[in-house]
């Protein structure tokens, strides 16, 4: 007879840090070799600040590249999967980023390394 | 025989570089394309970080200049060429001089503001520049929106013009972060009800008292400082400006209102001074400053014998900056000559 576990109020709080040395960091060299803009990034954030999908969602292709370059990369088809593809943050970023290749780049590559079923882009 | 050396271009860099080599025993002409010389400093009302005035800095830089000086205004250099061990420089007006030395002191200009139309210079009236800024504090009228009220909120844009490759200017400026502080705080002094913005990329404090000013513009002024880099700005139908941009460090696309806002415009190499490096065949950098023979150990000297630079027409500088680099420049020159 299987004894139900007693629940005495305490729960384990899972750690929080990025844990770098054990994340993925395939995905960002697969994604720097196919679109090498991506080493550019300085954070300035004007792609997301002229985000259409950004202001209705939590989408924010700043935090895509930081996550991807710390190697967080669970979640990051989710993530990936709200942008339109509109391209206007190409047209705004000062460091000349291909970000409309790099989303589909890092789409690519996920769907390669993890083999999931992303069907987020329409990638010919 | 005393050495003549020509100077081209009459702001604080070619002002304390003839002041320089008139000190160290030099003849010079000091060349320059306006009716009067000071360059930008004319425009500018206080410096970073002490808010000397720009009248004072010009007054005392002048003072430096006597009697070994020509001044040759209203002169623009047309033609410069080395012939044998000399040089011979003319002007559009026929002026000519022989010279055992040329300094470059031609300097920056300002970029200009409309190329950045997505953030609406020249097309909202509440937007302006800097170097608009520092011309109204200098007139010392009220400061105002140009529908004339007094602005409850002024934001300032750091980085317009640089760090940018779509305006092709990859190189930071240096000057602009703490100019903003600068204006903030003159703001804030003008306007104590009003509330100041700046919206920043990095903030480069690397001058001394550079960050004590950015502490007080936090401590005594409540400056606020949100880190995003503008995407766009937009007019309300009150002519108020909506900004763009992304709070970084919340991680959370930001709108915000304001009265005023202020684009901190960049350094671009002066047309002149590209004009000139071509003239000379110096080396063309992709930024458009004249590159020195050794940016560390001879930033004065050029790849040319007897061509110098000195100021920002080998990159950005401060008014401090500069002073010191025309100096040093005349050492240069003068190592030269007496060899």
């Amino acid at each position: 007879m299987e004894k139900k576990a007693k629940n005495f109020g305490y729960t384990i709080t899972r750690d929080r840090q990025i844990d770098f040395d054990a994340n993925n960091h395939d995905i960002c060299k697969i994604v720097a070799k196919a679109e090498p803009t991506l080493n550019l990034c300085i954070s300035c954030g004007t792609c997301a600040a002229t985000c259409t999908a950004g202001q209705f969602t939590d989408f924010s292709l700043r935090q895509v590249i930081l996550l991807l370059r710390r190697g967080e990369t669970n979640g990051l088809a989710k993530e990936i999967s709200k942008c339109m593809l509109c391209g206007k943050c190409q047209l705004v970023c000062p460091r000349n980023v291909s970000t409309r290749n790099l989303i589909i780049q890092i789409s690519k590559a996920l769907y390669d390394n993890n083999k999931l079923d992303l069907k987020l882009v329409n990638v010919k | 025989m005393v050495k003549h050396v020509v100077v081209i271009g009459g702001g604080p860099a070619g002002l304390e570089t003839s002041a320089s080599l008139s000190k160290l025993g030099f003849h010079v002409t000091l060349v320059e394309k306006e009716e009067v010389t000071g360059g930008h400093l004319n425009k500018w009302h206080a410096l970073f970080p002490t808010l000397l005035s720009g009248k004072d800095a010009l007054e005392t830089i002048t003072k430096g200049l006597n009697g070994n000086i020509k001044i040759q205004t209203a002169t623009k250099v047309t033609s410069l060429e080395a012939v044998n061990d000399y040089f011979t420089i003319s002007g559009h007006n026929g002026w000519q001089e022989k010279a055992d030395a040329v300094v470059l002191t031609t300097g920056f200009q300002l970029f200009d503001s409309h190329r950045k139309e997505e953030y609406g210079y020249g097309i909202y009236e509440n937007v302006i520049t800097s170097a608009d800024l520092e011309e109204l504090f200098a007139s010392e009228k009220e400061l105002v929106t140009r529908h004339g009220n007094k602005p409850e909120r002024v934001g300032f844009v750091h980085c317009v013009g640089s760090r940018d490759e779509k305006v092709n200017n990859l190189h930071c400026s240096k000057v602009c972060c703490i100019t903003a502080v600068k204006q903030a705080i003159e703001v804030k002094q003008m306007l104590p009800d009003a509330e100041v913005f700046c919206f920043y990329m990095d903030l480069r404090m690397f001058g001394r008292h550079y960050e004590e000013l950015y502490k007080e513009a936090q401590e005594k002024y409540n400056i606020q400082f949100i880190r995003g880099r503008l995407s766009e700005s937009t007019e309300d139908k009150d002519g108020n400006i909506v900004v763009k941009v992304e709070d970084t460090l919340l991680g959370k696309p930001l709108r915000i209102k304001v009265g005023l806002l202020v684009l901190m415009a960049g350094m671009e190499p002066a047309a002149d001074t590209k004009s000139l490096a071509n003239m000379l065949g110096l080396k063309n950098v992709s930024d458009g400053f004249i590159q020195p023979l050794d940016e560390i150990l001879r930033s004065n000297c050029t790849e040319i014998p007897g061509v110098f630079v000195a100021g920002t027409c080998s990159g950005p500088k401060s008014v401090s900056d500069t002073v010191a680099d025309a100096r040093s420049a005349a050492l240069a020159v003068a190592d030269f000559l007496k060899v």
